[in-house]
């Protein structure tokens, strides 16, 4: 009888120790050291380092939370990394230079920029194929597809345009222009709206989706600091569309953005040149990666203040958060 | 000035209650003192805050950004200062203190507290207390300042720093008390602000990490690690995250204790520096 809640205690020990699934895992890419970082977003420690291909940038993971894909750039391909064993377990073809990529809504596709090649990708991740090949214009990086999937946006760094392509024909039915080198598109939760941010423009522009008009331009202004070292980069909307988080590179901070407003409410001080964003599946927290301090913030989205930095690999570049615990 | 001596009566123990009579007096009177000279009020908020609103916001950018513990994250400059500009507040009300002390020295008024029968011990322990709670108080007056300037610790920060700050009051109101006994002169205490407050606050982690000073010069990296107003400083500084920093604890401690100690030596009225003045025609 005595024995039973110690068998039970260490039971459960074991399993806490065992087992990473009790918490959200943060998979942070490490353009520099060719890694993967695996970081508890409970505890905020690094869980273990995964190899992967050379210059890792774009990430996202699976929505049954099993496999993550990286885009290994200079490797020409997008690795498939198994989260049980983070093994590398396949690779998909993903076109030369692939950066950054967006999984369609029901899971099944990819949409891959390849940025050398002015081309977004459409790969089916079962059968590992290329769909099709849409022409953009000149060094396509920032991807979004909208929550009903039949939009996708694609922002050309050089050609300065945010361009939609319906997913059903894979062809580009407007093309929006926007502020220098847009690098980041994002739909509100009700794709009413899609935000694009502009490295050196400065700003972010929302564009209406039923027009395809730039509505609104969001500008930064932080005191002391040059307007030239503020460049939007990474955007998050939260899942209700009231708050957006916008990752301002050499600034150093995640502006606050009420997205009903369109007002910046705060400038979130995290680590140097901070580059994309991910929030965690219950949207308590969100996890900038700050390139050059080489280091990721936890950023509590109820009060957004900066609670912790955690040191991943060299020159973090994405994040994404496993959807389940 | 022989007063003093001239008590051969041998007196009865005093009781608790009347230990209480006294140090209440003293409070009191310290309390009063602070509260009648609105002036050094606002004054001994107005340095601090200066230093917050103007020297932080112009050094923001250019100290640079690295975590250092018990920061968990990237913070701005003025939440690194803050702890400092507490210290610098109790360092100038030690300070202050001890001038009081050559004040009633040389106006006189010294000699009521000096006769009381009680030991000397305990009537400089007893101002030291009060100079020590009237620093605190104005510490917590900085902090909701500060908090409304952005500077936010958490919130059991603001309980957990006050120990921190009374063990550091304490250590810098003896030292205080310690120099008061080697000064003359009320004109003295600009050497004491030159001397002392100055180079203490500077070389200490108050305005800047210590191993930024470090990388500049080794020299004074070493000059701040002997420092015990360093060790004030980070006593503080982990108190407002809920960290006890063991080294600055016992620093702050040891010093507090030979600080005491001497100050208790110098005003004592048998052994004291008080008397070799006298000796030598010094407290003119």
């Amino acid at each position: 009888m005595k024995a039973g809640p110690l068998v039970a205690g260490t039971a459960f020990a074991v399993l806490m120790s065992g087992s990473p699934a009790f918490a959200y895992m943060a998979y942070v890419s490490n353009e520099k050291d060719n890694t993967v970082t695996v970081v508890d977003t409970d505890t905020k420690e690094v869980v273990k380092t995964i190899k992967v291909g050379q210059r890792p940038r774009g990430i996202t993971i699976s929505h049954d939370g099993k496999f993550v894909y990286v885009c290994a750039s200079d490797d020409d391909n997008i690795e498939i990394i198994d989260t049980v064993t983070s093994e590398i377990v396949g690779s998909l073809p993903s076109g030369p230079d692939p950066e950054l990529f967006v999984l369609s809504p029901d899971g099944k596709t990819l949409y891959v920029a390849n940025e050398d090649d002015n081309l977004v990708t459409v790969i089916d991740i079962e059968s590992k194929k290329v769909l099709a090949e849409v022409p953009v214009g000149v060094e396509p990086e920032g991807m979004g597809v909208s929550h009903d999937g039949k939009t996708m946006v694609n922002t050309s760094e050089t050609t300065n345009m945010a361009h939609f392509i319906d997913t059903g024909t894979n062809e580009i039915t407007d093309n929006v222009l926007v502020d220098s080198r847009p690098r980041f598109a994002e739909f509100k939760p009700d794709d009413s709206e899609v935000w694009v941010s502009a490295e050196i423009g400065g700003t972010v522009s929302v564009i209406d989706n039923a027009t395809r008009q730039v509505k609104h331009k969001i500008t930064f202004e932080i005191p002391g600091l040059r307007a030239e070292s503020i460049q939007p980069v990474g955007i998050r909307i939260t899942d209700d569309g009231k708050k957006a988080y916008v990752a301002l590179g050499p600034a150093n901070r995640v502006a606050v953005v009420n997205a009903e407003t369109y007002e910046v409410e705060k400038y979130v001080l995290v680590g140097q040149r901070v580059w994309q964003l991910a929030f965690t599946p219950d949207q308590k927290t969100i996890i900038s990666t700050n390139g050059i301090s080489n280091d990721i913030t936890f950023i509590d989205v109820a009060t957004d203040e900066p609670v912790q930095s955690v040191t991943v690999g060299a020159l973090p570049w994405g994040v994404v958060v496993s959807p389940t615990k | 000035m022989s007063a003093v001596e001239t008590t051969p009566v041998k007196a009865q123990p005093f009781t608790v209650g009347q230990y209480l009579v006294c140090l209440k007096g003293i409070l009191v009177r310290e309390g009063m003192r602070f509260l009648n000279q609105r002036e050094r009020f606002i004054s001994s908020l107005v340095r601090p805050l200066l230093w917050l609103f103007i020297f932080a916001a112009g050094f923001r950018q250019v100290l640079g950004v690295s975590i250092i513990p018990p920061y968990k994250t990237y913070v701005l400059y003025e939440v690194y200062i803050t702890p400092g500009l507490c210290g610098m507040i109790l360092l100038f009300s030690g300070m202050q203190s001890s001038l009081s002390m050559v004040y009633d020295r040389e106006m006189g008024n010294m000699r009521t507290l000096l006769v009381s029968p009680f030991p000397r011990w305990f009537l400089l322990m007893s101002k030291l207390l009060a100079g020590v709670t009237v620093s605190v108080a104005q510490v917590y007056a900085f902090l909701v300042i500060a908090y409304f300037w952005g500077v936010k610790p958490p919130p059991i920060g603001y309980a957990l720093v006050l120990p921190a700050l009374f063990l550091s009051g304490m250590m810098l109101c003896s030292l205080g008390l310690l120099l008061s006994s080697v000064i003359n002169k009320l004109e003295n205490f600009a050497g004491i602000m030159n001397f002392v407050i100055f180079p203490m606050y500077f070389a200490s982690p108050a305005l800047y990490p210590l191993w930024r000073i470090q990388e500049s010069s080794p020299l004074l990296y070493k000059i701040c690690v002997a420092n015990p107003f360093t060790y004030a400083v980070e006593l503080i500084r982990f108190a407002f995250y809920g960290q006890i920093e063991w080294t600055s604890l016992a620093v702050v401690v040891a010093c507090t204790a030979i600080f005491l100690l001497g100050a208790i030596i110098a005003y004592d009225p048998s052994r004291g520096l008080m008397v070799r003045k006298q000796d030598t025609g010094g407290n003119g």
